[in-house]
């Protein structure tokens, strides 16, 4: 390293004098995760969206199939579910959306940071600021559909796994598509497919939670599909933000 | 090849450089280099691939045809990270966050100078009055502004300024070339594009001509 006196440059500094410390990726992913959320924060009106969504579909479904606690209580672990799933998908969109506008991702790109890691940082971030709401107020919504007592708790593990495997899917579709024009109801089919499976077991583990039966397989199956779109999902993004970049 | 022990590579070389797009040539082949301390102005007419080159050197675009090398060793994403500084079209901050929430995270993924803070920075570039002001209440030219502070404030060898005196008024446009000055002097090096209106600061800057 070449140290260059810094007084002879006068007011201009001496750049390779002042070896800066290249930040550490936990750095890194924390300052990511406090801008994100003091941007959750400023855009608290548009989080408020989803939640309200999920709350007034779900208040009109006994409205709609009559208020018999029997049937309600029956159906009510699927409705939940595919009411989060779809309360979930139109924040999707929007993921890399407004980063990818204003030049963010150049800077992402350009940063001596893994891509992928803050990829899977944002992620979190889009999960805690967006979903979690969602869970937090399934107690509510589960009471309003009846939902016998003992299958709350299996609910709940079940969208813990199923929604931050939806959004680690969503995130790659989501940066594949951010550089297309109406994005939107192509990530919708997009996702679709890849949600089948993920609403499947969770409905299945709800079912089998609701007639007595062992519950755990599903669970597990998706707590293994979890743990490896972890891995693979920021990496497949990570490649899919590179492309939405260049075009 | 390279004498490397008598001359240290250049910064950034680029050999038989050429982008096409649709097997449609935007420029190239081209072979220029860049060393600590050079200026070198890309100039051209609109769509005669200035910006296409300058992302092409930043990886953001894959060349078509030739090399980039990066101090002689080629240019992969390991050797360049966090070497390069970008300031393109767009600005690169979010319009809901303040300069220095913008300043303070991009400096979480490129570290910053010892002796710089955001605060220090957007003094330089003259608007530290609107420090926590959110973007969208600030003027073109002043977001401008919060884009070169980002200069000052990260810690990078080239830069790499496509068109950094758009918006800007005539102070603005003095500040930029005091910047690339000061930055080149302190062993860095700017690759800038214009469109040629502007008069570059330093008669002796090299230029790269693009035909369109």
């Amino acid at each position: 390293m070449v140290s260059t006196p810094s007084n002879a440059l006068g007011p201009t500094r001496a750049r390779q004098g002042q070896a800066a410390r290249t930040p550490t990726a936990w750095h890194a992913c924390r300052a990511l995760l406090r801008r994100d959320f003091v941007l959750a924060w400023r855009r608290r009106g548009e989080l408020f969206l989803p939640l309200l969504y999920a709350v007034i579909v779900t208040a009109l479904f006994p409205f709609a199939l009559g208020p018999d606690p029997q049937l309600l209580g029956r159906i009510a672990g699927g409705v939940l579910l595919v009411i989060v799933v779809l309360a979930m998908l139109p924040a999707l969109d929007s993921m890399f959306r407004s980063d990818l506008e204003d030049g963010t991702l150049e800077q992402w790109l350009l940063a001596p940071q893994p891509l992928a890691l803050l990829a899977l940082t944002r992620v979190i971030a889009h999960w805690l600021t967006t979903v979690l709401p969602l869970l937090v107020v399934m107690p509510l919504l589960g009471a309003l559909l009846d939902l016998p007592a003992g299958v709350l708790p299996v609910l709940l593990v079940a969208l813990l796994l199923a929604t931050p495997l939806l959004a680690l899917l969503g995130s790659v579709l989501s940066a594949l598509a951010a550089g297309a024009r109406r994005s939107g109801i192509l990530l919708a089919l997009m996702l679709l497919p890849l949600a089948v499976p993920v609403v499947i077991f969770a409905a299945g583990a709800i079912a089998a939670a609701q007639s007595g039966m062992p519950y755990l397989a599903p669970l597990a199956w998706l707590a293994a599909a979890l743990a490896m779109a972890i891995v693979l999902a920021p990496l497949a993004c990570a490649a899919a933000l590179r492309i939405a970049v260049e075009s | 090849m390279m004498p490397s022990s008598a001359t240290p590579a250049p910064l950034l070389s680029a050999h038989r450089l050429a982008f096409s797009r649709n097997d449609e040539p935007v420029f190239g082949p081209l072979d220029f280099s860049i060393g600590r301390g050079e200026t070198v102005l890309v100039e051209g007419d609109n769509g005669s691939g200035k910006t296409t080159l300058l992302r092409v050197l930043a990886g953001m675009l894959p060349p078509s045809a030739g090399e980039i090398r990066f101090e002689g060793a080629p240019a992969t994403r390991d050797v360049c990270d966090g070497r390069l500084l970008w300031l393109g079209h767009r600005s690169g901050m979010n319009e809901s966050l303040s300069a220095r929430e913008n300043l303070e995270f991009l400096a979480g993924l490129y570290g910053v100078h010892a002796d710089v803070d955001a605060e220090a920075a957007m003094q330089r570039v003259g608007i530290a009055g609107w420090i926590d002001e959110p973007l969208r209440a600030l003027s073109a030219g002043q977001k401008k502004r919060v884009a070169l502070a980002r200069l000052l404030l990260l810690p990078g060898d080239l830069w790499l300024l496509d068109e950094p005196y758009a918006n800007l008024d005539r102070h603005g446009i003095e500040l930029v070339n005091a910047l690339v000055t000061g930055h080149c002097a302190g062993d860095g090096a700017a690759l800038v594009t214009s469109h040629g209106a502007v008069r570059f600061a330093d008669p002796c800057a090299r230029h790269i001509h693009l035909e369109a």
